[in-house]
């Protein structure tokens, strides 16, 4: 049985590299994948908890941000689509219209 | 037949509705007959109401008719009543009686104007106000009728509505009115608040058991009164809006700027003879004043040459005479006088009018000179009418005027005589000089008018008035006992209870540790010294004479002696400028007041309003402060997050 | 349940509007005053069936709204709040006929104005202070949307400066109800926002009093307006379409009296009567400010606004008289400006329609083209200054009546009004209706047509009608009256000594003392 603390260890590099690729890249569609590298960071802490403490309401928030994630992913690529269309870019730098 | 007293007021008020609504689908001559006959109607009723409050029971003095509660909260509670007494009875009989003559007159007199209509619904709704002012049985319902009045007189005043002085002259009345009620309100106020009332029969009964004879209350509650009186009497200080109001037409200026609305001051302040009686300090006040303005104004109207503004000065000086006679106790004399002088007063308006209206409007009496043939009628009611007012025996005037004379002597001082005499000579002085500028002398006017008498509807009415004035006096032959007419019909009215007042009086002064005066005014018993009475007579006989010779040397014996002896002298020149009061008052009070407003609404905006935008303007200023951080960079705002983040979680270890 | 029909009658009104397509512009205006004047008539039904011997809440009822938080649906009415119920009604209506010639979204247009008919009326209904608050702040959105949608130049300006001003002021109202409700729970155990049962059991020292009375002060001085709050109402009254300002005139200003009058003083009464100096102070501020302010306009509808802001201090000295003459004098005066106001505003309008401007130099002999609108708008001033015999007369000398017998300093500043109120609208009228015209464009002004002509007359015939006989009006108050009276007297919380002593109370004191000192004197 591998311990718990590899597996947070993992989570942890997992969800560090997502945060990292969210603040310096500047394409949208790879920001959008580390947003779902940072989800699926949190959802191997969850299993691993899950398993630890033998009980299955890990399993179950992990479905639900699956299924969030999916959502997202939906929703995102369609803004992502749609930000195309007007600027024919995905540049997350030239999008700055909620500037007060 | 006292049940028909309702009906009075009524019926000129329906009047004026009618005219109003629907004057111009009825023609003129229809107006006409309306706008008359209600107020001769009303004149009749008004007999009829005299005849049976004579036939009342022995004893009976007052007679009060309550239509409705009007004001009903908690105690306070205003009925429309009217109160039928002799004091109102002869105000009433003055109102509608005079008012009816002129109403004929002025259907001559505007038969030509385009809103004939307009004019009598204004002039039969005055009537109706001046009789619920004089018949109302409290002091709100008098105040109905005593705005209401003023309101009908800033309507007329302003009658030619595109003439800029016009206009100006009935906001002036109005306003100056204004103030004048403004202290009526106090003062009503006042009366409420000492007698939980403010009907005349609970005040003036409660009155003498109920405020200390000379007290602070007393002389408030009268000093208050008295300035609403001067505001609507045209006393000074309040008396500047009266010449102007000779904007109106003529009529107008007979009816309210004469005989009735200016007069209401004087009813007032009799009606509330009692209240004054417990003040002796508004009593000197209401005298002085009085004597002041009588004298105040005649100098004026000596150097003026608008004929309509010698009779508005002229006017304003003989009301000075009855509060000068209200001042001393004379009530009957001021009530007298009233009558006398609504008489030959309105005769005089009147006949200048049929002046003016001959004369193409002109109003200068520069511009007249030797009219007498032209207007025989005119003249000769005029001159009977001038007589009266200088008080020539045995004309109206003589008996009245003397009567105030005589009791300014033996109840007022010398000072006060002193006055009243001096305003008897000038007034004697500049109504020959009237007379004789506009109806003697050479004509000065221009010789393409052709001035001609009025129609028979205008001089019936002045014949009427002449005659009145010429008999009127016979209301109060003095000496004579029992002659005095108005005198014993006032009595019940004027009589006050002394003895109640002094001991009610004594007992609280002494309670309260004050000394206790000699109630000398209320003691004092009138005299009927007969040899001072008749000396006096001859003596405002003498004044009277001397005012028509000096006039007549100045004004015909030698037309140029006025100029070469006052020409350029800086009196005259006062005297021409009204000694520059209305100058003044616009200079220190009226411009101060707009332009101080103007700043504080300058200040409006820039103060108040700045402290509420500036409040807007702080936050506005911290959300600048924030408005860098919100870059609109999506990375940006994660960034913030995840240091955000880090700081809780290293506050947190 | 009637009294609750009635009042969501326009809103049920307005969302039948919704179904008629907004190119019938004629159906929706018709069945918008339909509704409107049905309403009207309902709540003549009400005042007809009012009870004014009692001082009880009428046509009663209550039931759980927000159970959890105690919060119920209770409405009911009273003396106070019937006339002014009954005037919402009428002025909904004539506002909606004023508006007859509005060109934009007149399917809107409608709409707001009956959704802000039933947000104003159940304001003088409700009888839960939740209740209360959601009403008092949903009527301010139509009313937003009114001036800023169809208002003038500077409509969003104003229309935001309106809202915002009146919301602020509401929140500090907010927190003091939350504040009375864990304090009333505290006493007895019962979580609630019911008034009644508040005015009941609400008992706090007066230091707390007085906190609790400024945030409720807050919030209705903003919207009476008193000095130094009513700077928003220049800016709104100008800027809004001419319903708007009557509306905001007749009714709008009325909730800020209604608040104290509901509020302030049976929940606070010993603070009422420690800041008796402190209202009475501003009001005549506020009476000779506007009055003197007025004067100086050179817009009518200014100049009408700025005087609303003296009227109105007249009401808050009435209410703050504290006893029957004052209070009964405030509420008929509330009914007064009303009239008179919403009447100027109309017949404002009426010339505005037809020049486009409101600048009082543009205007002067408009008498010789409009003889009868001359007539109408020669009474309303009249009115508006307070002649006898007309309707301003009567509330202004009660409440004068009612301040003399606490202070007579106030009531003679308050009287100073009179003479000012004169000076203003006479000036007005005599530089817009009389003397010669200067401008051409006066002379193609035409008279009043019918509907303006249905519009004023209900206007001058209640004019004298309140002036002549206001008695029906006033017994309707009576009740409701005294009993408020008797709950802010001051014997409640300082026994021993009288306010506002009638004299002869005084009157018998001394003679009592007289009597005893002849009386040791004899012996």
């Amino acid at each position: 049985m591998v311990e718990l603390e590899y597996y947070l260890i993992l989570s942890g590099i997992l969800f560090s590299i997502g945060v990292l690729g969210v603040l310096v890249r500047r394409n949208a569609i790879v920001v959008f994948m580390c947003v779902e590298i940072m989800l699926n960071a949190v959802n191997i802490s969850l299993i691993a908890f899950d398993r630890y403490n033998n009980q299955h309401d890990g399993q179950v928030f992990s479905f639900m941000v699956m299924c969030v994630a999916a959502a997202e992913v939906s929703v995102g690529l369609a803004i992502v689509i749609s930000m195309y269309r007007n600027k024919p870019t995905i540049n997350l730098d030239e999008f700055n219209l909620m500037k007060w | 037949m006292l049940q028909l007293a309702w009906l009075i007021p009524l019926i000129p008020i329906l009047g004026s509705i009618v005219c109003g609504l629907y004057g111009l689908k009825l023609g003129k001559d229809k107006v006409a007959k309306i706008a008359c006959g209600g107020p001769i109607l009303s004149f009749l009723l008004t007999l009829i109401v005299l005849l049976g409050f004579l036939l009342l029971p022995e004893g009976v003095h007052v007679w009060e008719q309550v239509l409705f509660n009007w004001i009903p909260v908690a105690d306070f509670v205003v009925q429309w009543g009217y109160q039928i007494d002799p004091l109102s009875l002869v105000m009433m009989l003055v109102v509608s009686g005079v008012g009816s003559v002129i109403h004929v007159y002025a259907v001559g007199y505007m038969y030509e104007e385009y809103s004939f209509y307009r004019f009598f619904c204004y002039f039969n709704l005055f009537l109706g106000a001046m009789l619920i002012l004089v018949m109302g049985n409290n002091f709100l319902l008098m105040f109905i009728g005593w705005e209401g009045v003023g309101c009908c007189s800033y309507f007329l005043i302003g009658y030619y509505y595109d003439k800029k002085s016009a206009c100006d002259a009935g906001t002036k009345a109005f306003v100056v009115n204004r103030v004048g009620d403004f202290a009526f309100i106090l003062g009503v106020l006042f009366i409420f608040n000492q007698f939980g009332s403010i009907d005349y029969t609970t005040v003036f009964s409660a009155a003498p058991t109920t405020l200390v004879y000379g007290s602070e209350t007393a002389t408030l509650i009268c000093i208050f009164l008295f300035i609403g009186a001067t505001g609507k009497s045209a006393q000074i200080p309040l008396y500047t809006w009266l010449p102007d109001a000779m904007e109106g037409p003529t009529p107008v200026s007979a009816l309210i700027h004469a005989a009735t609305m200016v007069t209401a001051g004087v009813y007032m302040v009799a009606r509330c003879n009692v209240l004054f009686a417990l003040s002796p300090l508004s009593m000197n006040i209401v005298a002085f004043v009085g004597g002041g303005t009588a004298v105040f104004a005649a100098t004026i109207g000596m150097a003026q040459n608008d004929i309509k503004r010698v009779l508005a000065y002229s006017t304003v000086s003989q009301i000075g005479y009855m509060f000068l006679a209200c001042g001393v106790g004379a009530y009957t004399a001021a009530i007298f006088h009233l009558i006398t002088h609504a008489f030959f007063k309105a005769c005089l308006f009147l006949g200048s009018g049929s002046v003016i209206h001959g004369m193409h409007h002109e109003q200068d009496m520069r511009k007249y000179g030797g009219l007498k043939d032209h207007f025989p009628i005119t003249h000769i009611t005029f001159l009977v009418s001038t007589l009266a007012i200088a008080g020539i025996f045995p004309l109206s005037g003589f008996f009245s005027k003397d009567e105030i004379l005589f009791h300014a002597l033996m109840d007022g001082n010398i000072i006060l005589w002193g006055m009243g005499a001096t305003g008897a000579f000038l007034t004697a002085f500049y109504m020959f000089r009237l007379v004789f500028m506009t109806f003697y002398g050479e004509a000065k006017y221009d010789l393409s008018f052709h001035p001609h008498e009025p129609s028979k509807i205008m001089t019936t009415p002045l014949v009427i008035l002449a005659g009145l004035a010429f008999f009127g006096g016979l209301l109060g032959i003095p000496i004579i006992h029992g002659w005095h007419v108005l005198h014993d019909w006032l009595e019940p009215v004027f009589h006050v209870d002394s003895q109640t007042i002094i001991d009610y009086s004594t007992q609280h002064m002494i309670a309260a540790g004050h000394h206790v005066p000699t109630f000398e005014a209320l003691t004092h018993e009138p005299s009927h010294n007969v040899p001072l009475e008749i000396s006096l007579m001859g003596v405002s006989l003498l004044i009277a004479i001397g005012g028509i010779t000096a006039a007549y040397f100045f004004y015909i014996k030698f037309p140029k002696l006025p100029d070469t002896v006052m020409g350029g002298q800086w009196g005259l020149e006062l005297v021409k400028n009204k000694y520059e009061v209305d100058e003044h008052i616009d200079e220190y009070i009226v411009q101060p007041t707009v332009e101080g407003s103007f700043y504080l609404w300058k200040g409006d905006a820039k103060v108040v309003d700045g402290a509420v935008n500036g409040a807007a303007a702080v936050i506005n200023w911290f959300s600048k402060l924030a408005r860098p951080y919100q870059s609109g960079f999506v990375r940006n705002y994660a960034l913030f997050m995840v240091v955000g983040f880090l700081a809780i979680l290293i506050m947190v270890y | 349940m009637f009294l609750t029909f009635v009042t969501f009658l326009p809103l049920l009104g307005a969302f039948a509007l919704a179904f008629i397509p907004k190119e019938n512009e004629g159906t929706i205006k018709q069945a918008a005053l339909g509704v409107a004047l049905v309403d009207f008539v309902l709540s003549l039904g009400l005042w007809m069936g009012f009870d004014n011997s009692t001082h009880a809440m009428q046509f009663e009822f209550s039931t759980s709204w927000i159970g959890a938080w105690g919060v119920n649906y209770h409405v009911g009415i009273d003396g106070i709040s019937l006339l002014l119920y009954v005037m919402t009604t009428f002025l909904t209506a004539f506002s909606i006929l004023v508006s007859w010639n509005v060109k934009k979204h007149v399917k809107e247009y409608m709409m707001a104005m009956l959704a802000l008919g039933t947000g104003m009326l159940g304001v003088f209904i409700a009888l839960d202070l939740f209740l209360f608050y959601v009403f008092w702040e949903f009527q301010l959105v139509p009313m937003y949307i009114i001036i800023g949608v169809w208002g003038g130049p500077r409509r969003i300006y104003a229309a935001v400066k309106f809202f915002l001003y009146t919301a602020v002021g509401s929140l500090l109202m907010l927190v003091a109800i939350i504040w009375i409700y864990f304090v009333v729970e505290d006493a007895t155990g019962v979580f609630t926002t019911d008034l009644i049962f508040i005015t009941k059991h609400l008992d706090v020292d007066l230091g707390t009093q007085k906190w609790l009375w400024m945030a409720f002060f807050l919030a209705f001085a903003i919207k009476v307006p008193m000095f130094p709050f009513h700077t928003w109402l220049p800016d709104a009254h100008v800027e809004a379409p001419t319903a708007g300002s009557v509306i905001l005139a007749g009714v709008l200003l009325k909730m800020g009296t209604y608040g104290f009058l509901r509020f302030n003083l049976p929940l606070f009464p010993h603070a009422s009567y420690e800041f008796i100096p402190f209202i009475a102070t501003l009001s005549v501020i506020g009476i000779v400010y506007g009055a003197l302010v007025a004067m100086v306009q050179e817009d009518l509808k200014k100049l009408v606004a700025y005087s609303s802001v003296s009227h109105l201090g007249f009401v808050m000295l009435g209410i703050f008289a504290l006893n029957e003459y004052g209070l009964q004098g405030a509420l008929l005066q509330n009914l007064n400006h009303g009239i008179s106001t919403g009447a100027l505003f109309f017949l404002v309008g009426v010339i505005y329609d037809r020049r486009h401007t409101r600048l009082i130099k543009e205007f002067g002999g408009v008498t010789n083209y409009m003889p009868k609108f001359a007539i109408c708008f020669m009474i309303v001033t009249l009115s508006s200054i307070g002649l006898p015999g007309m309707n301003g007369f009567i509330g202004e000398f009660l409440i004068l009546l009612g301040m003399f017998q606490v202070n007579k300093m106030y009531a003679a500043g308050a009287a100073l009004g009179v003479i000012l109120a004169a000076c203003y609208m006479l000036w007005m009228f005599q530089r817009v209706m009389f003397m010669q015209s200067n401008n051409p464009e006066n002379e193609k002004l035409t008279d009043l047509d019918l509907r303006e002509k249905i519009l004023i007359a209900p206007m001058i015939v209640l004019i004298f009608w309140i002036g002549l006989y206001p008695k029906p009006f006033l017994k309707t108050f009576d009740a409701s009256v005294s009993h408020l009276v008797t709950i802010v007297s001051p014997d409640n919380f300082r026994p021993g000594k009288i306010g506002g002593s009638h004299a002869s109370t005084k009157i018998d004191k001394a003679l009592k003392k007289i009597e005893k000192q002849t009386h040791k004197k004899s012996h």
